[in-house]
């Protein structure tokens, strides 16, 4: 017999937050009475004792390594009491109670190469899952295509110039662990080819009635191959969703043919107008990495198109709204097509039932 | 490097912070080393080489540790196991610089030293552990103050913004709220025995930091119901400024008209105001939320798998939200226990109200009905007989 071994202690939750609050923090939790942006990437907040908070929020491209980590733990220790925090869109912020430190801070930031801004009316960095890196449905590669959009929007981190606040989202499936459906602009993962089914495992790897319920069109249907029980696949009826694949590993979708759909007008907050999804505007463009310039165009014209023409405040939603999504892709140049018009279980909720139109250019009046 | 990487060596380039330059900076080690020459291949043939989960992880949980593996394991050994470590963070993702080298040191004697700060449901992320590494990484975790996150069929690590440690809109204490279910909830947490996930997020204001309401099963999200507070100071001074326009862009763009701006002066009928926070966000220092204050709870948001996307809709439209926050408890596990017996394997919280109807929830869970729980009543005349019926 071994030696008994003291019981390993189990489900002892995360730490105590507590701990790591800055003391400026602890002495005014819940004290806070406003705040300013005096510059872009840099929050203020005043306190009801006059005691002032600066937050230097810098962007990562949230896939850190440990040598990057200790190197905020350093620059915390040398400019915020060693106390930093990250943001929910994957932004560090380091939390200063001395004013002085600001510029410093900012200069060291830059100098490592993480900017600071993603503050205010700006667009600040883009949440994202885990792509080719380390996931086994990406319909593309999360890392760089955010990596390359945000290069591409580079001015607009560190500035705060546009009408609202702009967030940009990448899923690189449908299972959005981005949960990309509620963004400005959404860049959605696509597979395009239905599952390719390896009936020589699929009997030893997956439950048929589990794998047949997963699917939301009925599209999958038992067979049996060889004399073994299998899945086939109705290709007219498959919507590409992936749901078969996540409960069957037999069932892989992955292609070097899939591709990133485009999705615009979506928002979480309930400033305004209520929360939105975002809907279709660019059904498909094509993996190309390393850069995918495909969608960094797409994506750099729709933030164009929207400081252009959005008002002070109004989402990308918001501005679409008003001035009606048929004016909106004439003004993007964007084709509508039978992919625009949803299919699934709500789309009766989406189509047009009144007369109210604004009179368009493209009507061919009188035949 | 072991190999030449020239496509994902592109992404060295440019001015935001390059995750291959991060790869690189670990790839001393031969996991991520062996990591980007998986990624160069599939930049090369476009094409993701991860398999499908396994089962690993970690004795007693069945969540946290998700399983990975990639199909080019001959080629690349280091990186043929690559397990996700999900951990538990703090609320509201407040660290000190100490903590912080402490997790790093371990993950160095563990893993491949990528991380993700933090994932998409705000796990703290160790990207790349061997399968043999899993136990003895999972013991200094747990010596650090540190527990797993949650995977699978399970609640989901409950997350929020920083709410009342660094924000004047925070109608609750969204951390010590986090906090407690955090705790309490360990054991649905970690060991999976729901239909599908389940996830908590708790955001101050509606202005939703994290996104509770399309992201979360059961989202919590502040709000108060006196009137807003209105500084006359905070106000001369940016009526003196002339920015931002307050008639155009602050009066006009209240959903509910319900304001007057005349001679300097702001008038807010409160009980027309829905609570939107845009006059609050447009004039930050001269409104603010009033000071009975509390949440709203909402259930049943989601991505669009399986039926299509969600978003929470509307269940409690007042609750003080204060410790021990029994009512909030007794409410989740009333929901849990409804949606774990009758609900189908893979169907969301938001997916089973649908397919059962709200009328029916609500009863089973011992909530009345609500007229703002609707966007409107029924336009449909199909009325089933039922039994509290006169």
């Amino acid at each position: 017999m071994p030696p008994a071994t003291i019981k390993r202690k189990t489900d002892i939750g995360p730490p105590d937050y507590q701990k790591f609050l800055p003391p400026i923090i602890q002495r005014n939790y819940g004290k806070w009475v406003r705040h300013e942006i005096p510059r872009p990437g840099v929050l203020v907040h005043t306190a009801e004792s006059g005691e002032k908070l600066y937050s230097v929020r810098a962007g990562s491209p949230r896939l850190l390594s440990i040598k990057t980590i200790r190197l905020f733990a350093a620059l915390a220790d040398e400019f915020s009491g060693g106390c930093l925090r990250f943001t929910s869109r994957n932004n560090v912020e380091f939390l200063l109670a001395d004013a002085g430190k600001v510029d410093p801070l900012i200069l060291r930031l830059e100098s490592e190469g993480y900017p600071v801004g993603g503050t205010g009316p700006s667009i600040t960095n883009i949440v994202h899952t885990q792509g080719w890196v380390h996931c086994h449905s990406a319909a593309s590669d999360a890392s760089g295509v955010v990596k390359s959009v945000m290069d591409e929007l580079f001015p607009y981190f560190g500035s705060m110039r546009l009408p609202a606040k702009l967030r940009i989202a990448f899923a690189c499936c449908l299972n959005m662990c981005g949960a990309v459906h509620c963004s400005d602009i959404a860049i959605l993962g696509l597979h395009r080819k239905p599952p390719k089914i390896n009936h020589g495992t699929l009997f030893k790897t997956c439950e048929i009635p589990t794998t047949v319920a997963s699917c939301p069109t009925g599209a999958v249907r038992p067979v049996t191959v060889d004399g073994k029980p299998s899945l086939e696949v109705i290709e007219g009826q498959c919507v590409l969703c992936g749901n078969c694949y996540t409960v069957c590993p037999s069932m892989p979708m992955n292609d070097p043919e899939d591709g990133v759909s485009i999705w615009v007008g979506g928002k979480v907050s309930n400033a305004r107008r209520e929360p939105m999804f975002s809907k279709l505007a660019i059904p498909f463009l094509p993996n190309t990495p390393p850069r995918w310039p495909e969608v960094t165009t797409a994506v750099k014209a729709l933030v164009e198109l929207y400081a252009a023409h959005a008002q002070p405040f109004e989402r990308m939603g918001e501005w679409i709204e008003r001035i009606g999504w048929p004016r909106f892709f004439r003004l993007a140049g964007i084709p509508f097509t039978r992919d625009h018009i949803d299919d699934f279980t709500h789309a009766g909720e989406t189509y047009k039932r009144s007369v109210h139109l604004r009179r368009s250019p493209a009507w061919n009046l009188g035949g | 490097m072991k190999k030449p990487t020239p496509l994902v060596d592109e992404l060295e380039k440019g001015p935001w912070p390059s995750f291959v330059k991060e790869i690189k900076k670990s790839a001393d080690g031969p996991m991520a080393s062996d990591l980007l020459s998986v990624l160069e291949r599939s930049y090369d043939d476009k094409i993701g080489h991860w398999k499908h989960g396994g089962l690993v992880g970690v004795k007693g949980y069945g969540a946290g540790v998700i399983g990975r593996y990639n199909d080019l394991a001959g080629e690349f050994p280091d990186a043929a196991e690559f397990h996700t470590i999900r951990i538990n963070p703090p609320a509201g993702w407040f660290y000190t610089s100490d903590v912080l080298r402490q997790l790093c040191d371990i993950w160095e004697r563990h893993g491949s030293g990528l991380t993700n700060f933090h994932g998409a449901t705000g796990d703290a992320v160790f990207l790349g552990a061997k399968t043999v590494e899993l136990e003895p990484l999972f013991d200094e975790l747990l010596a650090a103050g540190f527990d797993l996150g949650g995977s699978g069929s399970a609640l989901r690590t409950p997350s929020c913004c920083c709410g009342k440690a660094r924000c004047e809109w925070a109608c609750f204490d969204t951390m010590a709220v986090t906090r407690e279910l955090t705790h309490v909830y360990q054991d649905e947490m970690h060991r999976p025995a729901f239909p599908y996930k389940f996830k908590i997020k708790a955001s101050g204001c509606p202005n939703d930091c994290v996104g509770a309401i399309a992201r979360s099963d059961l989202s919590i999200i502040g709000t108060w119901r006196d009137d807003i507070q209105i500084d006359k100071t905070g106000l001369a001074k940016y009526v003196a400024e002339g920015k931002p326009n307050i008639q155009r862009d602050v009066v006009e763009r209240c959903p509910t008209r319900c304001m007057r701006f005349a001679k300097g002066q702001l008038d807010i009928d409160n009980d027309e105001c829905v609570r939107c926070m845009h006059c609050i966000n447009a004039l930050p220092n001269a409104l603010a939320p009033g000071k009975d204050r509390g949440a709203m709870l909402l259930v049943g948001g989601k991505a669009p798998i399986l039926g299509g996307a969600l978003l929470s809709s509307l269940l409690v439209p007042f609750i003080k939200l204060e410790p021990p926050y029994e009512d909030i408890k007794e409410l989740l596990v009333a929901i849990w226990d409804l949606w774990s017996e009758h609900g189908k394997n893979r169907e969301r919280v938001g997916e089973f109200i649908q397919r059962i109807g709200l009328a029916n929830f609500l009863e089973q869970i011992g909530l009345d009905p609500q007229p703002e729980m609707v966007a409107h009543p029924r336009t449909n005349p199909y009325i089933a007989l039922h039994e509290d019926k006169p």
